[in-house]
């Protein structure tokens, strides 16, 4: 013990750091300022910390409930589902994986569209389900985005995609890889037609995913404290032999990089992107309808794992 | 044992230094060994057919990455007239991992751009293995709009273990360059014809590979992780790497038949590297092919086409 801890009086002192005495479901303990916090009052905040702001990981569809219009949501490419093109097999069959990460995500594969509305505006939304095998993309996740940005076109109204990705899925392999340049391809297609495209980088954005649509907005937003970029951090440690800088690659070094255009705290998120989305598609000042932060449904919450680290690349 | 051959080509290394002994001998001696020299030539060619008749994807990645095979500047001698080398992004610096420039085909002005490793620990230092950082990418992109502006058809040759991993190259945008060349090519106003030379690692490779016609040499290797990179993560350990080239299947012949490229360049017997001259020739030939159906489509089916193509890319269930 330093002269400084043994001159706090023992009720400030944090003793041994990792207590995990706090029973499961419902008390939460934020990985950023470590307070305890009770978890219905977390949810109450998306998932943000109430006392420091630290963003915690949610879902593909809790994300999509707190973003959209209660009103006349419509899901797009439920209906596909994960082949298994290579018959692939590492130390496991990537069918038993995808039956695993399905039973335990209730998602098909790692991406949920919809078409719905943002205070009133007409958007095609995507998200990426980090749970579902690190929000790896494979073969639905490039078709279901691709249908959604067709819905968009066919509408006429924007797309906005919250990204939460290791990058491309090893297990389809080659097929992975095309989707980031099919993914591309469609936001082409978006942008001839004078359509936005908004991305949000979630944490984490990485990889293939992060080499494609990801970096591809027309405005780029980043949650705070996000992790994005091309190569893991690992690896590039492992390549340069040197530790990297504090903050390396999170949402505040790409914004001071130039890499993306804002970070947006998740619970300004709703209000923020429907003024700029009525900007560009020059439309009247939307009214932000939503009683103050409530979610639309308070939905049961999975306990939270830690640290998913399905690597991809 | 012989550097110029890989390890299962080692048998094939023995008898090759047999009948250059036979050879030393004959020219020293009266007795003629010209009988023996040709029989054991007929006996390596054998040899050799035979090894290579049966390759593993992981021997084939050998081949790939193969320190003599040819590169960038070997196709561009002997494919090309007239290359004007064009540098920079104009915005921060020449890569030296990727080179480009105008060159005539046939006569014909296009576009050449490609990865460019080193023969030696210098060189490769110098073009960094092939691994092209941001300012790469976006050498490539403005090379590319500079041909569409010209009406110059595009071919582009990939070899790269993959796009850098270092500091610089993630503070510079990496994933956006990539990205952007992606959404460019998409929807490039020319003819885009792709070659796989030799590695055709992940994002580093695709950012220069989307085009109207994807090629590969007969021995290249194009796949979304290094199979060390796969065996890592998947199966804890490189050394499965194997396993993990073997899984992904990461071959020409498995490539063409799961529809994701469209036509396999043979090599001379033993890999390119054997037969620099040969190989170019043959490369020439298909890419004449090639570029001649592209010549014949419209701009805008040209388009639709590329369009549908990369739309058709992925397997999945509908229920």
């Amino acid at each position: 013990m330093s002269w400084f801890e043994k001159l706090m009086p023992s009720r400030i002192r944090t003793e041994g750091g990792t207590k995990g005495a706090v029973p499961e479901g419902l008390w939460a303990k934020c990985p950023g300022c470590s307070a305890v916090l009770y978890r219905a009052e977390l949810e109450r905040n998306l998932d943000v910390c109430p006392k420091c702001a630290y963003h915690n990981r949610i879902g593909a569809r809790r994300r999509l409930d707190s973003f959209l219009d209660p009103e006349g949501r419509e899901e797009i490419g439920a209906e596909l589902a994960p082949a298994d093109p290579l018959k692939f097999k590492d130390s496991k069959k990537y069918r038993d994986r995808l039956t695993q990460a399905q039973k335990s995500t209730s998602e098909t594969d790692a991406m949920v569209c919809m078409r719905g509305q943002l205070q009133g505006m007409g958007v095609v939304v995507a998200a990426f389900e980090f749970k579902f095998m690190g929000g790896s993309m494979g073969s639905v996740v490039g078709e279901r985005f691709v249908r959604a940005a067709d819905v968009a076109q066919e509408h006429g109204i924007p797309l906005v995609c919250f990204s939460a990705s290791g990058g491309a899925r090893m297990q389809e392999s080659l097929f992975s890889l095309m989707q980031m340049a099919k993914t591309s391809a469609a936001l082409r297609r978006m942008a001839d037609r004078g359509l936005p495209f908004i991305s949000v980088l979630t944490d984490p954005t990485m990889g293939g995913v992060s080499a494609s649509l990801a970096m591809l907005g027309d405005i780029n937003v980043a949650e705070p404290g996000a992790l994005i970029g091309f190569a893991g951090p690992r690896v590039i440690e492992q390549t340069v032999r040197e530790t990297l800088p504090e903050g390396f690659q999170r949402s505040e070094f790409l914004l001071e990089k130039g890499a993306i255009d804002m970070i947006v705290d998740r619970r300004d998120m709703r209000d923020r992107m429907a003024n700029i989305l009525a900007m560009l598609t020059n439309q009247p000042v939307p009214e932000p309808k939503r009683e103050e932060g409530a979610p639309q449904e308070q939905e049961q919450q999975q306990p939270v794992a830690p640290e998913e680290s399905e690597e991809q690349q | 044992m012989n550097l110029n051959f890989l390890e299962f080509e080692q048998p094939i290394a023995e008898l090759k230094a047999k009948i250059e002994e036979l050879r030393m001998v004959g020219d020293d001696n009266e007795i003629n060994l010209q009988d023996e020299i040709d029989r054991l030539k007929t006996k390596m060619r054998g040899l050799t057919e035979s090894i290579y008749s049966s390759l593993t994807p992981w021997q084939i990645a050998q081949i790939a990455r193969h320190p003599q095979r040819p590169y960038m500047f070997d196709y561009i001698e002997r494919i090309f007239d007239g290359f004007e080398e064009l540098h920079g992004d104009r915005a921060y610096a020449d890569d030296h991992a990727i080179v480009g420039g105008i060159a005539r085909f046939n006569g014909r002005p296009v576009m050449v751009i490609g990865h460019q490793k080193g023969r030696d620990t210098k060189e490769n230092i110098y073009r960094n293995f092939g691994m092209p950082r941001p300012e790469g990418y976006r050498k490539a992109l403005r090379l590319m709009n500079t041909a569409e502006r010209f009406k110059m058809p595009v071919m582009t040759f990939i070899d790269t273990p993959g796009a850098y991993p270092g500091v610089g190259a993630e503070e510079r945008g990496q994933s956006e360059a990539i990205a952007r060349n992606l959404l460019v090519m998409a929807g490039l106003k020319v003819p885009l014809i792709c070659t796989v030379m030799g590695e055709g690692g992940s994002g580093g490779a695709l950012a220069i590979g989307v085009g109207d016609r994807v090629l590969m040499l007969q021995y290249s290797t194009y796949s979304v992780i290094s199979p060390e990179g796969c065996a890592t993560i998947l199966w804890k350990s490189a050394e499965k790497a194997p396993l993990a080239a073997e899984a992904m299947g990461i071959t020409s012949d498995r490539l063409k038949e799961l529809g994701l490229i469209d036509e396999i360049v043979p090599e001379p017997l033993g890999g390119a590297h054997r037969d620099m001259d040969t190989m170019a020739e043959t490369l020439k030939q298909v890419l004449v092919e090639q570029l001649v159906q592209l010549d014949g489509i419209s701009t805008e089916e040209l388009l639709e086409q590329r369009y549908n193509r990369l739309m058709s890319y992925g397997q999945f269930t509908s229920q």
